[in-house]
């Protein structure tokens, strides 16, 4: 009973981590795809788009099978220490948005910034060089963050087919999403998500740390969940101490 | 006289340097100087000196306080 509790502790936040961060990573690539498709024409920004997927397959297929023949004890402290020093980066940036000194993450003003750089580039042959790379950009850059994600849980979990399962459900369904809807995905609950993924890479990158150090953690596997109800507890004490004074929020939110 | 353009390998290794610079360390530094504390702390306590329960308490003390202080940066940056 308890073996099984704590294989599905680390099953749920494994698959919450990674569906979240590949969600959210989706939504932006979608929106500058939507936004250069939309301005440029979708012939390059669908190439640049294929492109970009095939490169970070290739990515994969040449560092997944390698990342398995590396000591699990090793693995798991460096994919602690990234998982650790990126969810805190997520983690931050998302208290800083809840608290109000930082802004929202805005895909409405990312899709109208996106355009308006577009447009002002007169130029639009039938291949279109400027749509091909910026789609090539948005595409990569992002994909390759939910590469590194589902790599690095995936093989230190032991279950990078799961990671890579739950990665296309979360891409399909907000590709699926944002064809249907045809426009920027703002209703997306985006900064709610990105504090989630924080959250759960902090827990994750604590734990790997601490395996790959030897260390015996109360629980095994269940005590990922208690890191979780910790990190969360301090994201909200952080935000509650360092939100600003109703009367100050207008003259000190900042971009 | 033009520039000479660096080769293909070293713009691509420069360009996969600079994506890890920017993806671990970026505008926030003392979250990845932190983490290489925590990760020396913790060895210490549990490798050398065989405390599992310190480390087990120190791993997520350390994380938190490392994001406390970098918040509280931001925060102080902000109101500036």
């Amino acid at each position: 009973m308890i073996a099984v509790t704590s294989v599905s502790s680390g099953v749920i936040v494994l698959v919450g981590a990674v569906f979240l961060a590949c969600a959210v990573e989706m939504v932006e690539a979608l929106t500058i795809v939507l936004a250069v498709g939309h301005t440029r024409g979708w012939r390059s920004a669908f190439e640049g788009t294929v492109v970009a997927l095939v490169a970070l397959a290739a990515l994969v297929a040449a560092f997944g099978p390698a990342l398995v023949h590396i000591p699990l004890s090793v693995l798991r402290l460096v994919v602690g220490g990234v998982l650790l020093i990126f969810g805190m980066q997520w983690l931050r940036k998302a208290i800083l948005r809840s608290s109000g000194l930082k802004a929202m993450h805005d895909e409405d003003a990312i899709y109208k910034e996106t355009v308006a750089e577009l447009e002002a580039i007169n130029a639009r042959p039938d291949r279109d060089r400027i749509a091909f790379v910026m789609a090539f950009k948005g595409v990569f850059l992002e994909g390759l963050e939910v590469v590194i994600t589902v790599l690095t849980l995936g093989t230190s979990a032991h279950r990078l087919g799961l990671a890579v399962i739950t990665a296309g459900v979360a891409i399909v369904l907000v590709g699926v999403t944002g064809a249907i809807v045809a426009k920027q995905l703002s209703h997306v609950p985006e900064n709610a998500m990105k504090m989630g993924v924080g959250i759960l890479l902090v827990s994750y990158g604590t734990f790997w740390v601490g395996e790959g150090l030897k260390v015996t953690w109360p629980g095994n596997d269940g005590a990922l969940l208690a890191l979780v109800g910790l990190y969360a507890v301090v994201a909200w004490v952080l935000i509650a101490l360092i939100r600003p004074r109703r009367e100050l929020v207008a003259s000190e939110v900042t971009a | 006289m033009t520039a000479q353009k660096s080769p293909l390998v070293l713009r691509l290794l420069k360009g996969f340097g600079m994506f890890w610079w920017d993806f671990l360390v970026g505008d926030t530094p003392e979250l990845f100087a932190a983490a290489l504390v925590i990760i020396a702390v913790v060895a210490v306590s549990r490798i050398v000196l065989q405390e599992n329960a310190v480390a087990v308490a120190l791993l997520p003390v350390l994380a938190v306080i490392a994001l406390a202080i970098s918040v509280r940066r931001a925060q102080r940056a902000t109101r500036k």
